[in-house]
């Protein structure tokens, strides 16, 4: 790029949580502008803003759940508006903590709460006591309808036996108050990215139980979303702005920036917290790579399916596929984007995920929606 | 006009709420209930089960509405986002606003139409009110520099208030400041030297 032409503007949309990493990095530390870029961030509150600032056009590109650029692409819980996704902004993070009275009643069944499998079998019974008792039900939060959490804390419960959409109570909250709700007794737990697992912990509010890691299947937790229109109208600018990104990836993940990284995220620009909470959030099992592939898609399609959200299509399927595109990121890097570490996590329920078949493994399931 | 809609605004600012309650009321619409502290949201809107629900767009809590378009056990009448599929002027115009509304299952749009109309209205009514008060506030400010500015001047050199003035501003001219600028910078360096 010849440094005398002017930046391209690209305005992008993100939440302020540690995996907005990349695209903070891209700007702050120059990947964006050396490829001639001018990456303006917006901070935003909700989900559905980035969404709605996507879909009327006053932001290019933006960080989103892995599931919401699928979801638009489908017309699902909204408007139809065709999104794709080259590449990832983040994997991992998430954790599942409880208060500590659900706690102590897990502990009481004396089951091992640091196995997945029976730290869900340990749940149903307390579900199942409680509804012997006519207690209220349980409630759980979680930050989105089309978010990894929504689905990690149901195909957690649903291991078991337990049906979230009967058993439970399954709420949106905002993470910024998911402390504050456990606390207060409104939820016994909740689905949440960092820092607020480690905060809630900090506090004494309640405990990290489970990272969906140990069970759940590779696969973004956050990607860069856009409309496909704007993609295949700006190719230029997609091709100057993942590399980017894509270096901007790596400096995150090496460990030898890391106190910059916190120092830099901790600002009033994105997240506004503390280094040390930053810090305790890199530390999770969060980590940057940037590769997404059509089977990741397929898995948090056959999620929408299993719960209710879509319903199953050939079409549907393909157009699934249509999102998630790492070959727009293979063009733009000239070459395959690093791979993706596969760490093979058994099926918790024993059902094997097959990408080709996604109608068969949702028959295979027998709690759904 | 009486209408028996039943519309639930969440803002956490007294005074806009204030302002759109009082506009919806002149349209007609009293069954306005509102809710500033958002804590347990979820379930307080499933026990009001309002018609209409309109949120400001700085509210994090707008993701939980997100959630009631889903079928479930507590929310017996789904709601979904007022847009329309052909058109995106109206989502511009309430992001343009900083407002968004949503509507429950089975509620028609053109009675819906009129509500966000006057919500967007009434919520670019408070950004430009809240826009003067800003603008009058540093007008205040600058005058305040400026006189203190003057009297710097008038004291250091022997000069008359409108000599003073007149100094002032051939200096910002001649910088391409305002005059202002140039004032907050002599005061600052007056303060720096006393």
């Amino acid at each position: 790029m010849n440094s005398q032409s002017p930046l391209t503007i690209v305005r992008a949309g993100f939440i302020p949580l540690v995996d907005c990493a990349v695209l903070a990095v891209a700007r702050e530390k120059g990947f964006a502008e050396s490829q001639g870029i001018n990456l303006q961030l917006n901070k935003e509150a909700s989900w559905a803003n980035i969404r709605d600032r996507l879909n009327i056009g006053q932001f290019d590109v933006a960080h989103m759940l892995a599931a919401m650029p699928i979801a638009a692409s489908l017309g699902v819980g909204h408007i139809k508006v065709p999104m794709v996704a080259p590449m990832a902004l983040g994997f991992g993070g998430n954790a599942i903590t409880v208060s500590h009275t659900l706690y102590n009643e897990l502990k009481d069944t004396g089951a091992d709460l640091g196995d997945p499998l029976s730290g869900a079998q340990a749940l149903r019974q307390v579900v199942d006591k409680r509804r012997g008792d006519n207690a209220e039900p349980l409630s759980f939060g979680q930050v989105f309808p089309f978010s990894c959490h929504n689905y990690q804390l149901r195909y957690w419960m649903a291991s078991a036996g337990i049906d979230p959409d009967r058993d439970v109570r399954l709420v949106v909250i905002p993470p910024p108050f998911m402390v504050e709700s456990l606390e207060a007794g409104q939820v016994d737990g909740f689905c949440v990215g960092e820092p607020w697992n480690a905060q809630a912990a900090d506090q004494d509010v309640g405990v990290v139980l489970i990272r969906p890691g140990r069970f759940w299947p590779t696969g973004p937790e956050k990607v860069l979303g856009m409309q496909e229109r704007w993609a295949s109208e700006n190719p230029d600018t997609l091709k100057a702005l993942l590399p980017a990104l894509n270096e901007a990836a790596t400096w995150a993940d090496d460990p030898a920036n890391r106190a910059e990284l916190a120092a830099l995220l901790s600002g009033p620009a994105y997240l506004d917290v503390s280094e040390a909470v930053v810090l305790t959030a890199l530390d999770s099992d969060l980590d940057f790579h940037s590769g997404v592939q059509c089977e990741d898609a397929l898995w948090l399609y056959a999620q929408m399916v299993r719960w209710g959200q879509t319903p199953l299509s050939k079409e549907a399927e393909q157009g699934v596929c249509r999102t998630y595109r790492p070959d727009l990121l293979t063009d733009a890097l000239g070459d395959a984007p690093p791979s993706v570490p596969v760490d093979d996590v058994a099926p918790l329920d024993g059902v094997l995920f097959d990408a080709a078949d996604v109608p068969g493994y949702i028959a295979k399931l027998t709690i759904k929606n | 006009m009486a209408d028996d809609l039943k519309i639930l605004v969440i803002d956490e600012d007294p005074v806009r709420a204030a302002i759109l309650k009082e506009g919806l009321g002149d349209a007609g619409h009293l069954r306005v209930e509102w809710i500033a502290d958002t804590s347990n949201l979820y379930m307080r809107i499933t026990a009001l089960d309002p018609d209409v629900v309109l949120i400001d767009l700085e509210n994090p809590n707008r993701d939980v509405l997100e959630q009631m378009f889903q079928v479930s056990r507590e929310v017996k009448r789904p709601i979904a986002m007022f847009v329309d599929q052909s058109d995106t002027a109206m989502i511009t115009a309430s992001v343009d606003a900083g407002v968004s509304a949503y509507i429950v299952d089975g509620l028609k749009k053109e009675r819906i139409k009129s509500i966000l109309d006057m919500t967007i209205s009434r919520f670019n009514a408070f950004s430009r009110l809240q826009q003067e008060l800003d603008e009058t506030k540093t007008q205040l400010e600058e005058r305040k520099i400026i006189d203190r500015a003057k009297g710097i001047l008038m004291q250091q050199k022997g000069i008359g208030e409108e000599e003073a003035y007149a100094l002032l501003r051939k200096n910002a001219m001649n910088q391409k400041k305002k005059i202002a600028e140039v004032a907050a910078s002599l005061v600052s360096a007056a303060d720096l030297l006393s």
